[in-house]
């Protein structure tokens, strides 16, 4: 079965995705290295080796967070 | 660099760490990656701070900061600048534990956006959570002896009393406060913010802390890699300084060459 384009917020934008992906498959689409990326799901931090585990849901806020410059 | 130094230094140590260097350097506001990258290595810091953003998704540049710090080389303290709540910096501390390198934040609680003063009660209550969850927390906070009595009695690894408000460059606006914090203290007192050019550094060192953390006096000086070896020099200079005793002040002149065989 098929199902349409998800929506949900990233990074405080909304965004749509197809459905049934992975966080982890979230990162690759972004081309982002899951070592480097720290991932909250709905103010909750998901652990590196849930991600591949854990379903992009419709409605979820993500956040994706990494270390930039700063004092 | 310094040679044969006959005083004797404790190791610096923070929350079971030891370091070599006093001198702990940002990684904010730099022309360029590579002026960051030399200013680093010219400084000889061991400890770098950084902060905690989202990642940008329409990336034009690798902006991560890892692309241009070697956590092999440098020690990554994270913080939580930029926060105003005890609840919005304990989220970033989290989340900075969760990329995986250490449990040290630099805890920042900011109460007024004009000077980046910190907001004392929400920093005391954001500690009383990270040091029950484990983190080693370095506390940036005013130069108020009490709050610094109170920071250690919540559990910081350090109290990071300010020299003058974030980015200001206004130097040790009140060395008798920080002092008076580093007698009454037993955690390390690492002075934060408001640094701006080498006399400030050594200033600070001689008050007899035990480290300085700075980020603007290096990136924009016009000269960052100058002015990251001055502040090397300066922190190692203060220190040595500070272990050496100074002289007593005195009102009166004293002579430094004999009065008496003196020509009739």
């Amino acid at each position: 079965m098929t199902t349409g384009p998800i929506q949900f917020t990233l990074n405080g934008e909304p965004r749509e995705l197809p459905d049934g992906l992975t966080l982890l498959q979230l990162l690759e689409h972004f081309a982002l290295d899951p070592r480097a990326v720290v991932v909250e799901r709905n103010r909750e931090i998901v652990r590196r080796p849930a991600l591949a585990e854990t379903p992009l849901k419709a409605g979820d806020t993500i956040e994706l967070v990494h270390f930039v410059g700063g004092g | 660099m310094v040679a044969e130094v006959s005083v004797q230094d404790i190791p610096f140590a923070i929350g079971g760490r030891t370091f070599q260097s006093r001198l702990i350097v940002g990684t904010g506001k730099y022309r360029d990656n590579a002026t960051m990258v030399a200013a680093h290595a010219a400084s000889g810091a061991d400890i770098v701070t950084v902060a905690v953003r989202r990642v940008d998704l329409d990336r034009t540049k690798e902006d991560g900061i890892l692309y241009h710090v070697d956590p092999a080389r440098y020690f990554l303290l994270a913080n939580t600048a930029g926060c105003y709540t005890a609840e919005d910096a304990i989220r970033y501390a989290r989340l900075a534990r969760e990329a995986g390198f250490n449990e040290f934040i630099k805890l920042e609680v900011i109460g007024d956006q004009q000077t980046l003063l910190p907001d004392v009660a929400e920093l005391l209550s954001a500690t009383a959570v990270l040091v029950k969850e484990g983190f080693q927390v370095l506390a940036y906070t005013n130069e108020d002896l009490v709050t610094a009595l109170r920071l250690e009695d919540a559990g910081c690894a350090a109290v990071m009393p300010l020299a003058s408000p974030i980015g200001s460059g206004l130097g040790l606006l009140n060395p008798y406060a920080v002092r008076t914090i580093k007698h009454r203290l037993s955690v390390p007192i690492i002075v934060d913010a408001g640094v701006g050019t080498a006399s400030d550094a050594c200033l600070t060192m001689e008050q007899g802390v035990d480290g300085i953390l700075m980020n603007t006096a290096i990136a924009e000086a016009a000269d960052a890699v100058g002015m990251a070896t001055a502040m090397r020099y300066a922190v190692s200079a203060g220190r040595l300084a500070f272990l050496s005793g100074r002289m007593p002040r005195r009102e009166v002149a004293v002579p430094s060459s004999p009065v008496t065989g003196m020509l009739a």
